[in-house]
């Protein structure tokens, strides 16, 4: 994947994208403000569910422990991944121990961030998506773009034409009559995956919160397809993050209230599932659940970073960012877009990537995701604090980066008067030559200049840098003695508020 | 080393200078909404599910009107005559994808959310039955029927499967436009004994 400004550039040309991302977000925020002014104390409700979050992972390794006992107790199989490669041959060799070359997914993070479905397909399975976002995703051979609503950068048109095109290829087709009405689009999704649940011997899924003390899995879902994959096959599987462990039953009362209103703008969601281990007579008779690591620990051990796991993928963050709003989730090149990607994937995975290192800055710093994190992930902090660790692990190059002896330059600069003064006289020149050949004017009638040469290109490439003012202030105090002399360069910038 | 020591001893070391006491303050109690039976009426209307009150009198009758001709199937524990209805002894998927309706009972009904509970006793049955079918007829006493969402969880026992419903199946993921109906029953609809 490019880094991040490059892929944003991109993103930005597409006006279709920005169009239909700009009704999505909005559309998504002002329904959750609405559900959320109904809460009283949706502030204390906040600092409860961050608190249960919290506590669950300063004392992970207990809750894991417990977790695991009671989910065998309640007649479930607990398997352990270390990294996806692990999580992923613990699902393949399940599913071909039933002899299955198939399985139904429910939507999940876990599973696309480990890449199961490329992995299963590897060892001769399919692995179906089932939820309607997944499966345009899916069948258009693309990436999804958001947390909850993957597919929210299609339009109907575009998904009437991936299913004509597609469904007939991997099951039943499209009926000939599809027209691109959502309802007609849902219906034709129905019947396509309706044969594939009635004969799947094998689900997966994710999970929303593990309960530690009950061993219950939740999955919090709309469609019923969820309900689909949990109740009809004979066998289950599971993959579920360390960290989506809460400690006791009552735990899921914060968490319940807020998730749906964070994530859908509704006071709940259509369906939610919780299931204990095997229940005899009663959905999967053999129950499997793989507990993955996968660069949690990594992202546990940073004292800043660490609140990121308290994450429950609501992604309230995404339609409230000025960057999302306007590049998708694409740009971020990973399952996790927007501020909590921009903070999660350099926890879970280091900034020695370019890509990686390049989310921090994805941001304006704005802070609007902090205010509706329903869990109150300081994401403002964490994404300063990876700045911070991104330039701390260029410190020993022995090419030095553009930035960092720009800055070094300035210091200099800076430390000494002299060489101040003649770099504002140097840098009121360089004013005249931008003035006088840029093209752009900005609002206020300031001119700018265009995409310069040489190392400034990667900073003015995206940004319009304003021609700088003619005169210094210093300069134009000496010249007009702090004002009372009367303007005589004629630039008209100078006597504004001046004794006359 | 194994995955399960492995992991375990990371996440061990990612905490060793951190404190595992944290104050967790307790979630904020419900405010007093008044009449929580017209409530969860207004709500569960509110996710464009059919609502209709009946008494236990004429509950039987208010069963047969909400399943019209539909054939239905129910849990060998519903308590109740249902015309014409297959119990329910294990029938296979394809089986129930071949019946209409289902009429269950229900363990918890939440008024702020518009939340129907099923705990899956024998009154409402594998979970299966309320899923297949298109047309899911619930039966709701009003003494079922708690405030918000703490209550409900404080009720449920965690060792029983649960499935907890709002409204009939739905989706947003094209547009974002809300269509109701899409792998689940299609048509939700709530009988509330007064």
């Amino acid at each position: 994947m490019p880094a991040f400004p490059t892929a944003a550039r991109a993103a930005l040309g597409d006006t279709q994208l920005r169009r239909n991302l700009a009704h999505a977000t909005h559309t998504i925020r002002d329904k959750r403000a609405r559900v959320v002014a109904e809460v009283e104390d949706w502030e204390d409700l906040r600092l409860a569910g961050a608190g249960v979050k919290e506590a669950a992972l300063r004392d992970l390794a207990t809750h894991l422990e417990t977790l695991e006992e009671s989910l065998v107790r309640a007649g479930a199989t607990v398997h352990w991944a270390r990294d996806a490669e692990e999580a992923c041959a613990i699902v393949a060799s399940v599913a071909k121990s039933h002899g299955a070359d198939e399985v139904v997914k429910v939507k999940s993070m876990a599973t696309q961030e480990i890449g199961l479905n490329e992995a299963l397909e590897a060892e001769g399975i399919a692995a179906w998506e089932t939820d309607l976002a997944e499966l345009i995703v899916q069948l258009g051979e693309d990436l999804p773009s958001h947390i909850l609503v993957p597919a929210i950068h299609r339009n109907r048109a575009e998904v009437r034409e991936i299913f004509q095109r597609r469904m007939g290829v991997v099951g039943r087709p499209a009926p000939g009559d599809l027209t691109d009405e959502p309802s007609v689009l849902a219906g034709a999704a129905r019947e396509h995956l309706r044969e594939k649940f009635l004969r799947a011997k094998v689900g997966v899924s994710g999970a929303n919160f593990a309960v530690a003390d009950t061993g219950t899995l939740v999955v919090v879902e709309s469609e019923g397809n969820g309900r689909m994959c949990l109740t009809l096959p004979e066998v289950l599987v599971s993959v579920v993050g360390i960290e989506k462990v809460v400690a006791t039953w009552d735990d899921l009362d914060p968490m319940l209230r807020l998730l749906p209103r964070s994530s859908t703008g509704e006071r709940m969601n259509p369906y939610t599932s919780t299931w204990s281990g095997v229940t005899p007579g009663d959905g999967p008779q053999e129950v499997h659940v793989v507990l993955l690591d996968n660069g949690r620990t990594r992202a546990l051990a940073d004292d800043v970073g660490r609140q990121a796991l308290r994450c429950i993928r609501c992604s309230a963050c995404l339609n409230v960012c000025p960057v999302y709003e306007r590049v998708g989730g694409h740009a971020y090149g990973s399952v996790y877009p927007g501020p909590i990607g921009a903070i999660l994937n350099p926890l879970l995975n280091g900034v020695s990537d370019e890509q990686t290192a390049s989310l921090p800055y994805a941001s304006s710093l704005c802070g609007a995701c902090f205010e509706v994190c329903p869990v109150r992930i300081d994401i403002p902090s964490v994404l300063v604090d990876q700045r911070a660790q991104v330039v701390d692990s260029h410190r020993g190059d022995r090419v030095p980066k553009a930035e960092a002896v720009a800055m070094k330059a300035a210091a200099w600069t800076f430390s000494d008067a002299r060489r101040l003064g003649l770099a504002e006289r140097a840098s009121g020149l360089a004013g005249r030559v931008i003035g006088r050949f840029s093209r752009t004017t900005l609002p206020g009638g300031r001119t700018a200049a265009g995409r310069l040469p040489g190392p400034a290109a990667g900073w003015t490439g995206a940004r319009d840098l304003p021609a700088p003012p003619r005169e210094s202030f210093r300069e134009w105090w000496a010249r007009t003695d702090g004002g009372t002399h009367d303007d005589q360069d004629g630039s008209g910038t100078a006597t504004k508020g001046g004794r006359s | 080393m194994s995955a399960r020591d492995d992991i375990l001893g990371r996440v061990r070391a990612a905490l060793a200078d951190v404190s595992p006491a944290v104050s967790v303050p307790a979630a904020p109690r419900v405010p007093d909404r008044g009449d929580l039976v017209a409530l969860f009426d207004e709500r569960v209307a509110d996710y464009r599910a059919v609502v209709t009150r009946c008494t236990s009198d004429g509950l039987q009758e208010a069963v047969a009107a909400a399943l019209g001709p539909a054939r239905a199937v129910v849990p060998p524990g519903l308590g109740l005559e249902v015309a014409g209805a297959v119990v329910d002894d294990g029938l296979s998927s394809a089986e129930l994808d071949a019946i209409d309706a289902v009429v269950t009972r229900a363990a918890v009904g939440i008024a702020e959310t518009g939340t129907i509970v099923l705990d899956h006793q024998p009154d409402q049955g594998r979970r299966a039955i309320s899923l297949v079918p298109d047309l899911h007829v619930c039966i709701v006493d009003a003494s079922q029927v708690v405030a918000d969402v703490p209550d409900a969880i404080a009720l449920l026992d965690p060792a029983r499967p649960l499935t907890w419903i709002s409204g009939p199946s739905a989706t947003s993921d094209i547009e974002l436009d809300r269509v109701e109906g899409v792998h689940g029953p299609r048509t939700l609809h709530v009988l509330l004994v007064t």
